[in-house]
């Protein structure tokens, strides 16, 4: 009792499951949406999406690669994460420039969404992230081992979810 | 991600931090409880200016002609204010009393002494879960002070008349935006304070305390939790995208080619029928977040006074997962008259149907529990019964609605007024009073006053069948819902029962000043109450009342016995503690 060493994970499970049936339910948006109008106008995913995907997954890899080797790797997943948010924001400014906003179309508006809920929510994993890695550096050491696995559990559901993410876009927009 | 949450720690210093931004769960339940007590007082007002209007309604409101020199000109409550009235008081009552009271309030204060934790898993999260819903009753208020007043949608919010702003009416334009965002806030909100319950629950539980030894209300909060989850991580993206449509002039739910106030909106190919779902997908399940704790608490209480062991509590809790599973498949009926294709309809209507046989063997299992019992009849044990009553005359009338064919004429009127009012409003609250007057000694280390509390009851159960009984009456007799007066045509002839309506209500209100008055006088004056003055047997009521800052005063309970353990030959009576083996240390 005096030292339990799941909450962190089991409330890193939690997380998943609002943030999946969210995700559900934006989904579930989506099909009704498009099924319910004909203004649904298709257009090309910017390629750099692409790109950062590779960012994504490889950085899943080095935050791995950091809860055995050590801390290098992880400062390393900071820097790709942010990366990815960075080129994130190229993918938002490359369809503005097209003339695609939040409000032109549907298809546009649930890409905006997605991706900035996304984005936003990899925020969350990486602030989680910084905040482990300075206790980490902190004299005392303590919990964050329990708490390094559960941000990289987190960490890899924001990779999942980006590929389906991607893999619903590619389909449908 | 805190992990250092349950290792000793030392009380605050401090008032702020002891008293507003603490992270002690049983602080956070206290002012769970106050602000739904706030609301339930506003909601209440709303309430009396609407029930004053249906009964006279050509009779000005003392003073509101000064509160609300347009909406109320002269002080006679408009349609348009009427409209706003009732989206407020219906969406402060379902969220900031009917989900925070039950819910959030006794969940947080209870559970973690119920399974002998020290605090929640996460106390930053949990104190987070407070103020952010404390910012959402703020953020819905302010609606009532910004220049068009608050909007006239319902709680329900139905788009498109929510969604396009300010053409569609008054209120329309920030007031919706204000209750979008609130509304928003609140899942948030709730979502956190439901990653601690289920966190807690799995993890933090003391030692002997397996899961089949946690009291029936730690089970329904947790149950409630793992809808909530469900429920308002489903309603936060309707929210925003809401919020998107109002103000980023997206067209999730708005139609093309719509004329409003003579102006063609700028949307195009949204669909309303969409907000529908998605509301209703929550919705349903909410009316569960407000009644299961209730189910839990009377599930708790009523062996306590029967002196007798629940009957068949396992087959209570496969009902309330039953109940818990079987709400997600069933909010279509909401939305029978949406058009629906009678397959689909049946399809909803079915399971709507089967739901309500667990909720019945729950009941029979309660009144089989208190058949011949020796009944200790104190007011929480009054209002379980109370609870039990309504629920009954409530439900029933729900397998007339769950019947789409009876539905169609029913939907629209008062029928379901009296329906919700019944089995969500009042049985709630009765549950919220039963847990009052029964952990109120631990909270407080006080007594409430008994009498009054049993005065406190009857007179409210007799107000309430007189207030809602004649609605269903009502609704049968074709009067719709949602109107603010009833003086032409065919409606004539109900308004003397409207009135009669009006009059229970404000005596029903009436006698809740009885109820503010015991809180009040036995907090500061009630007598001192002791560790365990119900005789009961789960740990909360084997640590002192109230219980010291880390709950068991540094001890860690070992719990051998269930909870369910009355009439049997205990060490200190009929009963038999949770930790009975154990050496509490009480300060
Ligand atoms: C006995 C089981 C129940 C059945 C079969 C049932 C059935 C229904 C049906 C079919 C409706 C839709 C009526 C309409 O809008 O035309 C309805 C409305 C409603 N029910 Fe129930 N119900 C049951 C229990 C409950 C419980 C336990 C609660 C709350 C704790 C509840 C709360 C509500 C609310 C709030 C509404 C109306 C919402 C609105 O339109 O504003 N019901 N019920
Ligand atoms: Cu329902």
């Amino acid at each position: 009792m005096t030292a339990p060493a799941s909450p962190a994970r089991t409330g890193v499970w939690v997380g998943i499951a609002t943030i999946t049936m969210s995700f559900a339910a934006y989904t579930s948006a989506l099909l009704v949406r498009q099924g319910a109008g004909s203004d649904w106008q298709h257009f090309r995913l910017p390629s750099i999406l692409y790109f950062n995907t590779v960012l994504l997954l490889v950085s899943s890899g080095t935050i791995e690669l950091g809860r055995r080797r050590g801390y290098a790797w992880l400062i390393f997943t900071l820097g790709l994460g942010l990366l990815f948010i960075a080129g994130q924001v190229l993918a938002w400014r490359n369809l503005a420039a097209q003339g695609l906003f939040l409000a032109t179309n549907p298809s546009s508006s649930f890409f905006y969404v997605f991706t900035v809920l996304h984005a936003l929510h990899l925020l969350g994993g990486i602030v989680a992230l910084g905040y482990v890695l300075v206790r980490l550096r902190a004299p005392t050491g303590g919990p964050p081992l329990t708490a390094l696995g559960a941000v990289s559990l987190y960490w890899h559901f924001m990779d999942v979810l980006w590929l389906y993410l991607l893999v619903i876009l590619a389909l449908r927009l | 991600m805190e992990t250092t949450a349950t290792s000793h720690h030392a009380p605050p210093q401090g008032f702020l931090r002891k008293y507003v931004f603490s992270l002690d769960h049983k602080v956070i339940g206290k002012q769970y409880l106050d602000l739904a007590l706030v609301a339930v007082v506003i909601g209440m007002v709303l309430s009396w200016l609407m029930r004053f209007h249906l009964g006279f309604p050509t009779t000005a409101v003392p003073g509101l002609g000064k509160l609300a020199p347009t909406a109320a000109a002269g002080g006679v409550i408009t349609p348009e204010l009427y409209l706003a009235l009732m989206t407020m008081h219906g969406t402060i009552m379902v969220f900031f009393v009917l989900t925070t009271a039950p819910f959030a309030g006794f969940g947080n204060f209870v559970l973690p002494i119920q399974v002998g934790a020290e605090d929640m898993a996460f106390p930053r999260f949990n104190m987070m879960s407070f103020w952010v819903t404390f910012v959402a009753f703020l953020v819905l208020v302010a609606a009532f002070f910004v220049p068009e007043g608050p909007p006239i949608s319902g709680w329900t919010a139905y788009a498109p008349l929510s969604a396009i702003g300010k053409d569609a009416g008054p209120g329309l334009g920030t007031g919706q935006t204000l209750w979008a965002v609130s509304i928003a806030l609140f899942c948030v909100g709730q979502l956190l304070g439901a990653l601690n319950f289920i966190a807690t629950t799995l993890d933090l539980r003391t030692k002997g305390m397996t899961l089949m030894r946690m009291p029936l209300s730690t089970w329904a909060w947790f149950i409630t939790s793992v809808i909530g989850l469900i429920a308002f991580s489903v309603l936060l993206p309707a929210c925003i995208l809401l919020i998107l449509d109002r103000v980023a002039g997206t067209s999730f739910f708005i139609p093309g080619g719509l004329v409003v106030s003579d102006r063609l909106q700028p949307h195009s190919g949204g669909s309303p029928l969409l907000w529908q779902h998605l509301f209703w997908f929550f919705g349903h399940p909410e009316v569960y977040i407000a009644i299961l704790p209730g189910f839990g608490i009377v599930s708790h209480i009523l062996p306590v006074f029967a002196r007798k062991p629940l009957l068949g509590p396992k087959v209570v809790l496969i009902c309330l997962i039953a109940i818990a599973f079987l709400s997600y498949t069933v909010w279509g009926h909401h939305m029978f008259l949406s058009g629906m294709n009678p397959l689909s309809a049946t399809l909803f209507s079915v399971p709507t149907l089967v739901i309500t046989i667990p909720a019945t063997i729950v009941v029979l299992l309660w009144i089989g529990t208190v058949y011949g019992a020796r009944m200790r009849f104190t007011t929480p044990a009054l209002f379980c019964l109370g609870f039990i009553s309504v629920f009954v005359s409530g439900g029933i009338s729900g397998f007339f609605l769950a019947q789409p064919s009876i539905d169609t004429y029913l939907h629209g009127t008062y029928f379901v007024v009296g329906h919700f009012h019944f089995v969500m409003g009042v049985a709630a609250m009765f549950g919220i009073f039963a847990g009052v007057y029964f952990w109120f000694p631990k909270m407080y280390g006080r007594m409430m006053n008994d009498k009054l509390g049993k005065l406190h009851f009857t007179l409210t159960l007799i107000g309430v069948y007189c207030v809602f009984m004649p609605m269903h009456y009502l609704g049968l007799a074709g009067n719709v819902r949602r109107y603010s007066t009833f003086t032409d045509d065919y409606m004539k002839g109900s308004l003397p029962l409207h009135r009669f309506i009006t009059i229970a209500a404000l005596f029903t209100g009436a006698v809740q000043l009885i109820f503010f008055y015991n809180l009040i006088h036995s907090r500061l004056r009630g007598a001192k109450a002791p560790d365990n003055p119900w005789q009961a047997t789960s740990l909360e009521w084997s640590t002192s009342s109230p219980p010291p800052f880390d709950n068991f005063g540094g001890h860690h309970p070992v719990v051998t016995h269930g909870p369910n353990e009355y009439g049997v030959k205990g060490p200190t009576g009929d009963y038999i503690m949770q930790a009975s083996s154990d050496q509490p240390v009480t300060s």
